[in-house]
């Protein structure tokens, strides 16, 4: 059963500066007595009390200002930071998406990159060999995938990354924003494939800013502010109150269309 | 990644100041070690990657590896057999396997220290178990050794007749030692000791070098004193000579104490056909068993704030 539970969850980070980072404030303060009253450690709280629980099925999109804490929950719920107070319980394979960057290789041809991408994703070599050739198809790419990575442009790479990264079947799909830079035919593509990679998958919370890519994948929403969960909620409500105006008013027809054909737009109350 | 947990805390007391208990638990320290170990795809890749990468572009490759080794073992086996009066036919091999099983030792510990610290931006990214960065360092030392082993059995060739010829020593006056034969095998049980207690040098190291960043420095400046104080390119010999024939550990307090000495004997001495002693067996069985212990509550303790403190 594929679930995130996670119970009055805080995050602290703890701000080492040089000084307090290094062992002579720890050797040196023991010999010279008190002098300092800077013991502790000063904390940046990024998450307070969160307590959320996304189910099978559910499709949960992130908003909130720069800084309000999207990146850290999705960290907390991929079960990178474990919460310093409270408790979180994941079940199921996590695909985390945060970066479409990470893990490439500048100097390895494409071929060997889709592969590495694929292994820390958690797919097994087998499986990466089996999709290599779907994802040279999507990418485009061509030749160029037996190159090495630096000769890519951006736009290249970040087709690269969307073919793997849209290839795999996760049970737990964490997206953080950032896809974009690739001309629009392709995010035609790119926007297809992604909304078929959510459906395979069993759950997703994505973090963005763009309210089409919202409507179109998530169904219930989140919003942060300040490291607080501010409202929680049907996508349509959680937008309307945080933008102030309802996203439905000023989306393109064409987005309009696609997204009530392939699917109404459910009011479902999430969690 | 599956991210076990018992959690118990759905009553909604949201004054649980104290960590929860699953956070600091030996079962997902345990969980850790195991997960880390199925990676072994991952890992494996990563190690290998990390040598390809550091030769991308030269066209020897990891060759340079070898060939590096080589030329230091030729180097330093020349000078310091004549400085000593040695035989070269047997010095030469004596300095060619120490350096190499150094060199393993040096980068275990050096770059044990920069395990998460190096990996900071996957840390940060992906879910995977703490052990697969440890294993990533152990698996690239282990390719390097395996590149330098290569040198050690040119050198074991060239030097056949002088090394298997029962009786030889290593410099004047030393104990003559049995000569090569099927013992060497027992290098190999000694390289998994080694490698066995590489692994939890670099789990310690790793976890409270990203804490204390103060660590690594301090490993660096004292590893160049250790080269010299462990017999590498001196023999235990030259100091028993100092003290004649009845000199007992309290005198050689210099190599007994210097665990390292230990770990370089269970894998050189059997490799050059030297005297073995069980006595280093017991020492790096120990040492191997406490670090582990020493290890575990820090993995226990500190697996969850290494995230937090990259």
């Amino acid at each position: 059963m594929t679930s995130i539970e996670v119970w009055n969850a805080s995050v602290d980070f703890p701000i080492f500066d040089a000084k307090s980072r290094s062992l002579k404030k720890k050797v040196l303060g023991k010999v010279g007595g008190k002098i300092g009253t800077d013991s502790k450690v000063p904390v940046i709280e990024a998450l307070h009390d969160i307590t959320v629980s996304v189910h099978a099925g559910d499709r949960v999109g992130l908003v909130g200002h720069n800084g309000a804490g999207k990146s850290t929950l999705l960290r907390l719920l991929s079960g990178i930071y474990e919460p310093t107070r409270g408790s979180a319980k994941i079940q199921g394979r996590v695909a985390p998406v945060f970066d479409l960057g990470v893990g490439m290789d500048q100097e390895i041809s494409g071929y060997e990159n889709i592969m590495i991408r694929g292994l820390y994703l958690g797919m097994t070599r087998k499986q990466m060999e089996k999709r290599v050739d779907d994802i040279a198809d999507f990418t485009e790419l061509g030749d160029y995938l037996s190159m090495p990575l630096r000769t890519y442009s951006t736009g290249m790479r970040v087709r690269l990354a969307l073919g793997v990264v849209t290839s795999i079947d996760p049970e737990i799909l964490l997206l953080d924003e950032g896809i974009g830079a690739v001309d629009s035919r392709f995010l035609n593509k790119a926007r297809d494939r992604l909304v078929d990679l959510v459906r395979r998958s069993g759950l997703l919370v994505f973090a963005s800013h763009q309210d089409d890519l919202l409507l179109e994948l998530c169904t219930s929403a989140i919003w942060m502010d300040e490291g607080h969960m501010r409202m929680q909620g049907s996508l349509r409500d959680v937008l309307k109150a945080y933008k102030g105006k309802d996203p439905f008013q000023n989306i393109s027809p064409e987005t309009a269309a696609r997204l009530g054909i392939e699917r109404p737009v459910s009011v479902k109350g999430g969690e | 990644m599956h991210a076990t947990s018992t959690v118990d805390a759905a009553d909604e007391s949201a004054a649980t100041a104290k960590p929860t208990p699953d956070r600091r638990s030996w079962e997902r320290a345990f969980a850790d070690l195991r997960d880390g170990f199925t990676q072994r795809e991952l890992w494996s890749h990563l190690g290998w990657q990390d040598i390809k990468q550091r030769y991308r572009r030269s066209v020897l490759g990891p060759l340079w590896i070898t060939l590096s080794m080589g030329v230091t073992a030729l180097g330093l086996g020349l000078l310091y057999s004549q400085l000593f009066d040695a035989s070269i036919g047997t010095f030469l091999p004596y300095i060619t396997t120490g350096f190499i099983v150094w060199q393993f030792m040096l980068g275990s510990l050096t770059e044990g220290t920069n395990t998460f610290i190096a990996n900071e931006g996957l840390i940060k990214h992906l879910p995977a178990p703490l052990s697969v960065y440890v294993l990533r360092t152990l698996w690239r030392q282990t390719i390097l050794f395996a590149h330098n082993m290569i040198i050690y059995f040119i050198v074991v060739t060239i030097f056949w007749g002088s090394l298997t010829k029962s009786g030889y020593v290593l410099t004047d006056a030393g104990i003559p030692q049995p000569g090569l034969g099927w013992s060497a095998l027992l290098a190999i049980p000694g390289f998994a000791m080694l490698a066995l207690n590489a692994g939890w040098v670099i789990l310690l190291l790793g976890i409270v070098s990203t804490r204390f960043r103060d660590i690594p420095q301090v490993i660096t400046s004292l590893i160049n004193l250790m080269f010299f104080m462990t017999p590498i390119v001196w023999t235990t010999d030259i100091l028993k000579s100092k003290f004649g024939e009845s000199a007992g550990w309290r005198d050689l307090w210099v190599v007994e104490l210097n665990p390292l000495y230990h770990f370089l004997q269970i894998v050189r001495a059997p490799l050059i056909g030297n005297e073995q002693s069980w006595h280093h067996w017991v020492i790096v069985a120990g040492i191997a068993v406490v670090g582990w212990s020493l290890a575990l509550v820090v993995l226990r303790n500190y697996r969850s704030r290494v995230s937090y403190w990259v």
